[in-house]
This record gives structure tokens, C-alpha cells and sequence, in this order.
């Protein structure tokens, strides 16, 4: 278990900056996901701690030791791929134990880590087979096995939930959580799902364009966004943005409701809306109106609500659940 | 919607061309020569007809000692060419896979043996083993510091070897190609995780990219092992078998045998013994590298 320390990080490919410079401190044993679009360098920050990219620019440092140009394998991570990445010709025993086996580990130990982390795991049934014999949640379980039998200071995942389906995706992340909280070791998560982020993570680190856009847990990341991409990416639905005069009445330049902070009414409201479309989740119901006062709108109600489209409503914002951005940044409140 | 039986018939029915062509052109020969092979059958017409002579060809090939150096001849170069070629062709296939520069050119002088002519490829090696003063023997001359010279192509103990390299040179680009795109198919994550995992680059390619071409290693060791077993262009002409038939191979008295002595019963006898051969080679090679793979 270890911090990772980043320090004026820089990433050129060519004339290309993917990464102008940035600094990021990973406290020991939190588990830190990295989060932004495609494209916003959260990918290659994860390879470069690694060491499969080479840094352009600055140092990392895992427990205090610069390992900026040490080799991979030396630098005490253990990386899980979003494709797994087994070896096809290998049993799930010989997955998990080829780090050790390499390393030259005596057999009788090696197979006591193996077993270890197979019942972990529940891999248990499954040592003697080949990778192409397990589903995809099993063969994640594999990946995962084989980062923690070499006991690293940091565990790296790569989007590891990406090729999973829904179900099993939610499966996974609790599984993943627990298996933080029972080793209580440093872990990196790159992920493009603010939902993984935001269920998993201790502190999220929100990524555009290759700089850090804020820090922090994940509900101060939803409660305070301190800018507008923030606050556009962390949320499901996205947040509602106004501009113009509806935002300089709420002193800025603009102005952010998420959908479950409107109310809806048929009868009374701050501002007239026309129902677009509505989308019945069971449990809550999305209503995207439009609205001659703010344009394009959509509201996340609880329960079931009847909103065919063109039907009039009004909805209201919650005042003390808005978040106000002059200058691209939340304003003082 | 048709029924099955139309449908059925349908399948039948596109097949029949294909098939039509590869009876016209393997069955009917192969079954022509199998008939053959049980007669006196000559090149040239004579004024005996043709006899049905039972397995006197059979018999006769299994006593003739020159066949036998034929056989001897065919496998020591298959055992030779075949690893030699193989190892040729991985070899520059992961160098042209390497992030090297230039690397777009280097593919294609690599392939540009396949686009020669066989014969011009047998007439480039015969400058490069001339005697005395070819560009082969210099080399030698130079590092050995002495004026002798070693004739390749005239040696007994030799000419095999010239045969092996040149036929190695002129064909290894299509093991390459295929070598090529079988390394391109391996996942470059495999490579990042062994790397992770401490690999070495020989453990990289002792664990990764080596099981990763199974399925090209099996098809390439089958197809250069019956390319090599059907060995004739080169020695047909740059040694015709010589010298004292240490590179006469199977094909090469075959074709002696049908085509020189006009003897097309016996020929026929030879190749029948030949189809027999390579087949079980190739169903032996696949049988036992798919056990293998499983085991």
C-alpha cells in the first residue's frame, strides 16, 4: 500500500501536448477514479503510471520513490485491462500465478497465492480452465486475480467494466468495492462512467483536455461543481444549463439545475413548459420539455407521472440547488 | 419460402462447378495415374499395346535403390529447408513488425524474391555460388585467407545446402506474409501485461507471441513441408539431381523416370506412392500439433 505522487506530469506525442502538466496526489489506500471523456488523457495518466508510456515531462513517485523511468515490473502496480488481456493458452491458475512464476517464486508458494486469490475471488472451480471457457465477468475476475496475487502497492484498472453488460457491470462494482475494502490497498480506476465513478470512488479526479478539472469526493463533486464541465459530466441526466437573463437574475453568467432539483406542477410554476417527450424508467420518470423562458429542459421525477407530449406544465427550480458559473467557474454564493 | 429439398438442391447445384473442376483436375489425373501404375504405360506410343502388369511397378520401386536416394534425398531436405525457412521467415516478419524506420519499404524489398521467377532466382544463386571467383567464395576466401574455393553446386556434400539456402531465400517471403499477419493479430495488451507481469522480451515471445501463432505455425509447417517435398524447379535446373544423384528428389526421378526414360507406368507408380506419402505427412502433422495444442 502506497501514495502516488504525480508532479508537473507532461505528455507529448510529437508536437502533440495530450497532457500539458499535471499535478495529482493519490493518498495511500483511497481509491481514486479518473474520470472525463474520451480523448481526455485519463487513459495515458494510467499507462504513465504504469510505465507502458513513457512521461515527457515531470516525475511520479509510489511511496515516496521516483519511479518516473523505472521498468513496469518494477514499479509495484498491478494492472487490470478492459480486455483482460489472459493468455489464452494458459489455465486460470497459470494466469493468475505467470507474474509469480516469472518471478521465480517457489511452486508450493505460488500455488498458496494462487489459491489465495481464487477464493478471493470465487475462481475456485474454475483453475483448470482456459479463458475462452469463461464468461466475461468470470475472465474479469481472472484479470483481477492475477493484479492482486503479486500483492502491489497500487492496483491500476483500465476501464475494466467496459465489455460487461449492464447487470454485471453493477455486479462488478460492488465486487470491486469490497475488494477494496478487504485488502485496503491504493487503487486507480480509469472510467468514462461518471456512475462507476461516482459509486466506487473516494476521490474523483475529473479530466478534460488532458488537465484536472477538480478534486474531491463524490458528493462534493455533485453538490459544489466548480465548473461547468464538472458539473456537466457528474449527474444522470446531464445538469440543465441556462444562459442569458434567467442566469444574471441568479448573479451569474450561467446557471445549473439538475433535472431532480425541478418540481413540476400542472397548475402553478416559475416557468411555462411543453412536454417533448417523456421517458418511464418504472421508478422515476424523465421529462423533457421546452420551455419559451429557458429553452430546452429535462426534469427527473419520482414515480410514474402521465406527460404526453404538447401537454403544458411549469416547472420551478430549487433555489438552494442551483449552482451559479461566472467566468467559468462556480460563483462565491 | 423454399423448401429444404429446394434449398438442398440449390446448395448442390452451386457446388457442381467447383466440383466439376476439381475432379477434371486432381481426381481424373490421380485416378489415371493409379491405373497406370498397375501397366507398362510409355511416353510415346510403340507398336506393343499396353499391358496390365499387376504391382510389378510397386515391386520394382521398392527394390530400386535409386528411389531410395530419392526418398533420402526429399526428407534430408524437407528436415533441412523446412525449420530453416520457417525461422527465416519469423525472424524478418517480427523485425518488419517492429515500430522500425522505414519500415513500409523494408516490407516491400522484403517480398520482392516471391515476385521472381524461380528460374531467375536459380540463375542469381549460380552467380553467388560460382567457382572460382564468385561473390560466395570471395567471402570465403577472405576470411579463410587462402585461394581455395568451395564448389557449392558441384559438391556432393554440398549441393544440398546450396539448394536448401536458395530455395529458403526464393519462398520464404509467403511463410513471411502469413507470419506477419499472424503477429498482427496478437493483441498488444498480452504484450503489456507480460511486461508487467516481468517478462523479458525472449519470455514476451516465449509466452505470447509464440502460442499466439499456433494456428500459423501448424498451417505453415503443413504447406512448407509439402512445398518441400515437391522440390523439382531448382534442381531440375541448377544440379539435375547431380552431382552422383545426391540432390535427385522424388519429383526430379519421377520426372526422369516418366519424362526422360518414358517409363510413365513406373512415374505413375512413384507418384501414386508420393500422394500417399505427403497426405499422411500432413494428416500425421495436423493430428498430432492439434493434440498437442490441447494437451
Amino acid at each position: 500500500m502506497a501514495d502516488v505522487r504525480i508532479a508537473s506530469v507532461t505528455k507529448r506525442y510529437g508536437a502533440v501536448e495530450v497532457v500539458p502538466s499535471l499535478d495529482l496526489h493519490i493518498p495511500e489506500g483511497s481509491f481514486t477514479v479518473l474520470v472525463g471523456p474520451s480523448g481526455c488523457g485519463k487513459s495515458t495518466l494510467l499507462r504513465m503510471i504504469a510505465g507502458l508510456e513513457t512521461v515527457s515531462g515531470g516525475t511520479i513517485a509510489i511511496g515516496g520513490r521516483d519511479i518516473t523511468h523505472a521498468a513496469p515490473s518494477k514499479r509495484g502496480v498491478a494492472m487490470v485491462f478492459q480486455s483482460y488481456a489472459l493468455y489464452p493458452h494458459m489455465t486460470v491458475a497459470e494466469n493468475i500465478g505467470f507474474g509469480l512464476r516469472l518471478a521465480g517464486m517457489p511452486k508450493s508458494e505460488m500455488e498458496a497465492r494462487v489459491r489465495e486469490a481464487a477464493d478471493i475471488l470465487q475462481l475456485g472451480p474454475l483453475l483448470d480452465r482456459k479463458p475462452k471457457q469463461l464468461s466475461g465477468g468470470q475472465r474479469q475476475r481472472v484479470a483481477i486475480g492475477r493484479a492482486i496475487v503479486r500483492k502491489p502497492k497500487v492496483f491500476l484498472f483500465d476501464e475494466p467494466l467496459s465489455n460487461l453488460d449492464a447487470a454485471l457491470r453493477a455486479q462488478m462494482r460492488v465486487e470491486l468495492s469490497e475488494l477494496h475494502q478487504r485488502l485496503g490497498s491504493t487503487m486507480v480506476y480509469v472510467t468514462h462512467d461518471q456512475v462507476e465513478a461516482m459509486t466506487m470512488a473516494d476521490q474523483i479526479v475529473v479530466l478534460n483536455k488532458g488537465c484536472i478539472e477538480q478534486v474531491g469526493a463524490p458528493m462534493d463533486l455533485y453538490r459544489a461543481p466548480q465548473t461547468p464541465f464538472v458539473a456537466g459530466f457528474i449527474g444522470s441526466p446531464k445538469m440543465n444549463f441556462i444562459e442569458g437573463p434567467i442566469a444574471r437574475e441568479f448573479g451569474g453568467e450561467l446557471l445549473g439545475i439538475r433535472p431532480e432539483h425541478v418540481t413540476l406542477s400542472d397548475r402553478e410554476g416559475r416557468w411555462s413548459c411543453t412536454v417533448r417527450h417523456a421517458e418511464h424508467l418504472g421508478g422515476e420518470t424523465l421529462v423533457h420539455l421546452d420551455s419559451p423562458e429557458v429553452g430546452r429542459l429535462t426534469v427527473k421525477v419520482s414515480g410514474d407521472i402521465a406527460a404526453a407530449p404538447g401537454v403544458q406544465l411549469y416547472a420551478t427550480p430549487g433555489l438552494d440547488t442551483s449552482h451559479v458559473f461566472k467566468g467559468g467557474l462556480r460563483a462565491p454564493s | 419460402m423454399p423448401s429444404f429439398s429446394n434449398g438442398r438442391s440449390q446448395e448442390v447445384a452451386m457446388l457442381v462447378p467447383a466440383m466439376l473442376c476439381l475432379v477434371l483436375i486432381i481426381v481424373v489425373p490421380f485416378a489415371l495415374s493409379v491405373g497406370f501404375s498397375f501397366t507398362d504405360q510409355r511416353l510415346m506410343p510403340r507398336p506393343i499395346p499396353t499391358r496390365f502388369i499387376g504391382v510389378t511397378n510397386y515391386e520394382r520401386m521398392f527394390a530400386d535403390r535409386l528411389f531410395w536416394q530419392a526418398i533420402g534425398n526429399t526428407v534430408l531436405f524437407t528436415v533441412l529447408v523446412v525449420p530453416f525457412q520457417l525461422a527465416i521467415s519469423l525472424t524478418v516478419a517480427m523485425a518488419l513488425n517492429a515500430a522500425i524506420p522505414f519500415r513500409g519499404l523494408f516490407r516491400t524489398v522484403a517480398i520482392l524474391p516471391l515476385l521472381l521467377p524461380i528460374t531467375v532466382v536459380v540463375a542469381i544463386w549460380a552467380v553467388l555460388y560460382r567457382i572460382p571467383t564468385g561473390p560466395l567464395n570471395a567471402v570465403y576466401q577472405l576470411f579463410a585467407g587462402s585461394e581455395n574455393y568451395i564448389d557449392f553446386i558441384g559438391g556432393s556434400d554440398t549441393a544440398m545446402v546450396a539448394l536448401v539456402v536458395l530455395s529458403a531465400w526464393a519462398t520464404f517471403p509467403y511463410q513471411m506474409l502469413i507470419y506477419l499477419a499472424g503477429l498482427q493479430d496478437v493483441p498488444g495488451d498480452l504484450y503489456e501485461a507480460a511486461e508487467l507481469d516481468g517478462a523479458t522480451a525472449w519470455q514476451r515471445f516465449r509466452f505470447v507471441t509464440w502460442p499466439s501463432l499456433r494456428n500459423v505455425n501448424i498451417f505453415l509447417l503443413i504447406i512448407t513441408t509439402i512445398q518441400a517435398l515437391k522440390l523439382f524447379t531448382q534442381v531440375s535446373v541448377m544440379t539435375r539431381g547431380g552431382p552422383n544423384g545426391s540432390t535427385t528428389t522424388i519429383i526430379y526421378y519421377l520426372f526422369q523416370q516418366g519424362f526422360t526414360s518414358q517409363k510413365i507406368g513406373y512415374a505413375s507408380a512413384i507418384s501414386v506412392f508420393f500422394f500417399v506419402a505427403v497426405t499422411t505427412i500432413a494428416v500425421l502433422q495436423r493430428v498430432f500439433l492439434k493434440n498437442e495444442g490441447e494437451a
